[in-house]
């Protein structure tokens, strides 16, 4: 608690508007999208679980990967139903893509990639994110000067998710179809084949499902009911705010008190 | 804590799980989750020009071994019978809303232009293999028989039963008319063996292989699919909900 003398002094708690509401809108709207392609997906899965390089691939070629049969109680329908699976599958890829398209639009056009996802040279320095790893160990995700900004580790998983995984998934799911690939023949020569295409969606869904479980359980260790209500409503009461700091994440945060 | 907390969540995620099994019980959450099928087709159909090809391949692409599924053997009295006569006997039946119904032989077919193609074969349950297919066009033999303006679709009756009743499937005329849309009777640069639908299957390279009907008996032009079989318009769309528009 040693107070440098420069430190101005902070103001009392104050809430700040933390997620616009494009933000979140999609992102339940693509919570639920993901949580059902995953269970739908590992149930289209178990009617063929073989994974394959190339063009081809099926029973009697080489397979890289032999999958377990996934149980009920993570697929949907529960009960093996391929037709069911892909039913639910094929309408949320529709949601799934078309919701990105929205959210990525949304999001250029209100600045939250620019100002919140955007990585500066500093973010990737080793320096900072060795100590951005270490305030995770210690629990601590928000920088208390800038509570409304994303830590490095952050923005760089976000980016990950929004930039790399989601379009990944969306495009290999994309070559997987037979009407798509007369449509677009590029979607084949950048995967690869067909069936290389389906080895990278089911490992694009596995770090998905890898990013889902971490940002849950780091949403339950930052404090799940500030956090979750945070996705909820927008705003985010924060103990303390210095003012005056020039960081454009401070700068739009309007305390409301 | 978090120990239970995990276990909360995870319970939670199964509630959900089975939650999608009670929500698509419910006829309106299922016609919605349903109408995928139609924006998808819609979706594709305005992304892709009319005759749009799926990819080829070379030979040297080909699977080494290209894997059966579906019916292996028909098996039936009337099948074993034209198979012990090597297909001599076999006949095509085109009809329906046509001005000159047909009677084809393999002879006959393979007086029409032929089709060779190295195409590849996706099975509905995620494997794909690739094979070369040789016959006539579709389009080509519906032009033969005068097909009539009024036909919406092309029903396939096929030989091998399911539950009693023929196999069958359906396109619509976009797809019929397609230059890949061929009735093969070679594959690899040989007659169609039995495990692949011997004599003459349906290609229909931009859709799932289900579509892809084997043991052809019957191609019959109408304006509807109501009132056959059970209206949705193939086997496993009538008895699996299978989507019905194959592209996806």
């Amino acid at each position: 608690m040693d107070a440098s003398p420069i430190t101005k002094p902070a103001s009392g708690p104050v809430t700040i508007r933390r997620h616009a509401l494009a933000t979140r809108v999609w992102h339940w709207i693509n919570a639920l999208a993901i949580f059902i392609l995953i269970g739908s997906g590992l149930g289209i899965s178990n009617a063929h679980p073989r994974l394959y390089w190339g063009r081809y691939g099926a029973n009697f070629d080489p397979a890289w990967a032999t999958l377990p049969r996934f149980p009920a109680w993570v697929t949907i329908p529960q009960n093996y139903n391929l037709a069911i699976s892909r039913r639910w599958h094929l309408f949320f890829a529709l949601v799934l893509a078309f919701g990105l398209l929205g959210y990525m639009i949304a999001s250029l056009a209100n600045r939250h990639f620019q100002r919140d996802l955007r990585l500066r040279a500093k973010d990737l320095s080793p320096v900072h994110l060795a100590a951005d790893v270490r305030a995770h160990l210690q629990f601590k995700f928000h920088d208390e000067a800038h509570p409304g900004a994303y830590n490095p580790l952050q923005k760089l998983s976000y980016a990950g998710v929004v930039f790399v995984a989601l379009p990944l998934v969306i495009l290999t799911g994309l070559a997987m179809s037979p009407g798509m690939d007369a449509a677009w023949p590029w979607l084949l020569e950048l995967f690869g084949g067909r069936q290389s295409a389906r080895s990278i969606h089911f490992i694009t869904m596995a770090a998905i499902t890898a990013f889902v479980v971490v940002h849950l359980v780091l949403v339950i260790l930052a404090g799940w009911r500030r956090e979750l209500w945070s996705m909820i409503s927008g705003r985010w009461r924060v103990a303390a705010i210095e003012r005056g700091v020039p960081d454009d994440a401070d700068a739009r945060a309007e305390a409301v008190r | 804590m978090i120990r239970r907390r995990t276990l909360i969540a995870s319970g939670g995620a199964g509630l959900l799980l089975s939650g999608c099994d009670r929500v698509i019980a419910q006829p309106q959450v299922r016609d919605i989750i349903f109408k995928g099928e139609d924006m998808h087709r819609a979706l594709q159909r305005a992304l892709m020009n009319r005759d749009a090809l799926a990819p080829e391949f070379t030979p040297d692409q080909r699977s080494p071994y290209f894997r059966t599924n579906g019916t292996r053997d028909p098996g039936t009295a009337e099948y074993n019978a034209l198979r012990a006569g090597r297909f001599a006997d076999w006949r095509l039946q085109v009809d329906g809303l046509v001005a000159r119904p047909l009677t084809l032989s393999l002879t006959d077919l393979g007086q029409f232009p032929q089709r060779a193609q190295i195409t590849r074969h996706d099975c509905v349950e995620g494997w794909s293999a690739i094979g070369k297919w040789q016959g006539p066009k579709l389009g080509d033999v519906l032009k033969q028989a005068g097909v009539r303006d009024a036909a919406r679709f092309v029903v396939f009756t096929c030989a091998d039963l399911y539950g009693g009743a023929p196999y069958y499937e359906s396109v619509d005329m976009v797809d019929a008319f397609h230059p890949q849309t061929i009735l093969a009777w070679a594959m690899n640069d040989r007659f169609l063996d039995v495990g692949h639908g011997a004599p003459c299957r349906l290609r229909v390279e931009r859709h799932l292989g289900y579509k892809h009907a084997k043991y052809l008996m019957r191609v019959t032009a109408v304006d509807s699919l109501a009132g056959i079989g059970k209206g949705q318009g193939g086997y496993w769309e009538d008895n699996v909900d299978y989507d019905w528009y194959a592209g996806i």
